[in-house]
């Protein structure tokens, strides 16, 4: 589970190294939002670093809507690539392993390990399909919880997540305030406007009317719904860019030396975006696609006091750290800014800074000094804490 | 810490909510969280300051003073203090007034453009003055908007801000008599406490 000194002379010094991931079985009933019961469940863990003797140096990293539990280091030899937020998760990194006990996980619904819709049914011993439950962060966050208690962490240092990731955070802050020191909510948003639900449920279109996609019963029919997520997946990806960000990437340049005049691929941007959602959906299951959507739209927590964020973070009893990134245009710095006012007008302990990053949404996830220097100078604060 | 934060902090009454806009490194709200019980927030838009006040551990929210302060309700703070910024912000009417709808005072302090060692270089050279409170050139100072106590005096008297308190002195705060005196001339930098 975790990473051995023996093998770290084969990645660099500040990476977590090999790690293993590991899967949890609970038999606690988890009640959900919507209205379900589930009754045996699964979470597929990484951990980085070691926890201390009082359980008081423990890091919980959520993540995004297609992320999973490898946040940091390898889990092999001969992989090419770290898990999604190794720049920032390691030794020396801002979030140090030399100081934290650093859990992460898939969230259930998720489809890397964890209990998702490609899980089987114990009632009818055919995978779940579109009969598993819509998910909501609330559920996320009381499975988490339930995590929490079964690795003996009473309390986190600090929760931390970026995009869904921060939705999460959010959520842990309110729902169990005291179990948590920090928040840190990153590229985030207390709820989706008109505009993001608009685009998740263009990504749902496409995959539900894929005719591979069988009503979500994809799986017994032995196909996917390749293209339909392969036209979400770029879509989505769209949104993760900054305008900026294409042009510098791509301009208008083209595969070949000249138009052809026809619907084939032609620009450096079409050949990129194929490429992205074939990948992805190849690696990404649709129906964890779907209901970590629908979570995402159902996200607002201020809809229990009336629209009004401001009572709804009172319950709050961290302090937080708030980072947004200027051309973050799909949870843009405003949005973030919604956060830091409701958390001011609540008297909540709360720092903000908007990052000057071209890199759009994905910012979060890319390597920036002013970035780096503000998560380092905020972590290291939690460290001291942990310290005393 | 910095002699105009000591006499600062001498005027905030204990367990104040304070907004301390342009906070810098946030030395004096990490002395006043630490001395005064008071509780708040600073105002920065330089990266490096928001980051040691981050490691500090001040509350610290980046946010452009020029734009206003309209994320901030009508009297929810006690005070409002604003060190050494005034002169660079682009309309100082309305930040004050901004300052007191937030809250019920303000502290304000500012270098004094008419104290001699400012007057001396133009009357005598025709050059603007560069000086220990004013160190930078005409061309790159972010100081666009210099203010002497006369004018700051009566921009508040044509606003109705009545000047609760006033501090004058050299820029380590040693109270001469000169400036006691003749504080637009002898005096260097100032303390305001202002109220509607």
């Amino acid at each position: 589970m975790n990473a051995t000194p023996a093998t770290t002379g084969l990645f660099p010094a500040d990476s977590v190294g090999l790690v293993t991931p590991q899967t949890l079985d609970f038999d606690t009933p988890l009640q959900l939002v919507g209205g379900q019961c589930l009754q045996h469940w699964s979470l597929v863990v990484e951990t980085y670093g070691q926890l201390n003797a009082n359980a008081s140096n423990a890091v919980l990293i959520c993540h995004a809507l297609s992320g999973n539990h490898h946040a940091a280091g390898y889990h092999a030899e001969t992989d090419r690539k770290p898990g999604w937020w190794d720049a920032y998760i390691g030794p020396g990194k801002p979030i140090d392993t030399n100081e934290f006990f650093v859990v992460s996980l898939n969230n259930l619904g998720g489809c890397h390990g964890s209990t998702g819709p490609a899980s089987i049914n114990p009632k009818t011993g055919e995978p779940y399909g579109p009969d598993f439950p819509v998910l909501t962060v609330t559920d996320w966050v009381d499975s988490q919880a339930v995590l929490a208690d079964r690795l003996g962490i009473q309390r986190w240092a600090a929760v931390i997540g970026g995009s869904l990731g921060g939705m999460q955070v959010l959520e842990w802050s309110l729902r169990y305030p005291e179990r948590l020191g920090h928040a840190l909510v990153i590229a985030s948003t207390p709820k989706l406007s008109a505009q993001n639900i608009a685009f998740n449920e263009v990504a749902r279109q496409a995959i539900m009317s894929d005719p591979a996609f069988h009503e979500g019963r994809y799986y017994q029919e032995g196909v996917i719904p390749r293209h339909g997520l392969r036209l979400a997946r770029m879509v989505g990806h769209i949104t993760y860019l900054s305008e900026h960000s294409m042009g510098q990437k791509f301009g208008r340049d083209l595969r070949s030396d000249k138009l052809n005049y026809g619907f084939g691929v032609e620009f450096e941007v079409e050949s990129y975006l194929r490429y992205q959602g074939d990948t992805f959906s190849e690696q990404f299951d649709a129906n964890t696609y779907l209901l970590m959507t629908k979570a995402l739209d159902y996200f607002d927590p201020a809809a229990h006091f009336d629209g009004d964020l401001s009572q709804a973070v009172a319950a709050a009893q961290c302090r937080f750290l708030v980072i947004s990134f200027t051309t973050d245009w799909r949870f843009s710095p405003r949005r973030s800014e919604e956060l830091v006012n409701a958390l001011t007008a609540a008297d909540k302990r709360v720092s903000y800074a908007c990052i000057d990053s071209p890199h759009g949404h994905d910012a979060f996830l890319i390597p920036d000094a002013r970035y780096q220097a503000v998560f380092s100078a905020y972590m290291q604060r939690v460290a001291e804490e942990v310290r005393l | 810490m910095r002699p105009d934060l000591e006499i600062i902090a001498d005027w905030v009454p204990p367990g104040s909510r304070v907004l301390d806009l342009a906070c810098g490194e946030g030395e004096l709200l990490s002395h006043l969280e630490a001395s005064k019980q008071v509780r708040g927030y600073g105002l920065e838009i330089d990266p490096d300051k928001i980051t040691a006040c981050i490691a500090r551990g001040v509350d610290v929210l980046e946010q452009d003073l020029d734009d206003g302060l309209q994320n901030f309700p009508d009297a929810s703070y006690d005070l409002v203090i604003m060190t050494q910024a005034l002169q660079v912000l682009r309309r100082q009417d309305l930040a004050l007034d901004e300052m007191l709808r937030v809250a019920r005072e303000a502290i304000v302090t500012f270098p004094n453009f008419a104290h001699w060692r400012n007057r001396l270089p133009l009357m005598l050279q025709g050059r603007m003055p560069v000086s220990k409170t004013l160190p930078y050139q005409w061309y790159d100072t972010p100081n666009i908007h210099l203010i002497t106590f006369k004018d700051f005096e009566a921009l508040c008297a044509k606003k109705g801000i009545k000047i609760l308190d006033r501090a004058v002195g050299d820029f380590a705060y040693k109270g001469h008599l000169t400036a006691r005196l003749w504080p637009n001339l002898f005096g260097e930098v100032a303390i305001y406490k202002i109220s509607r």
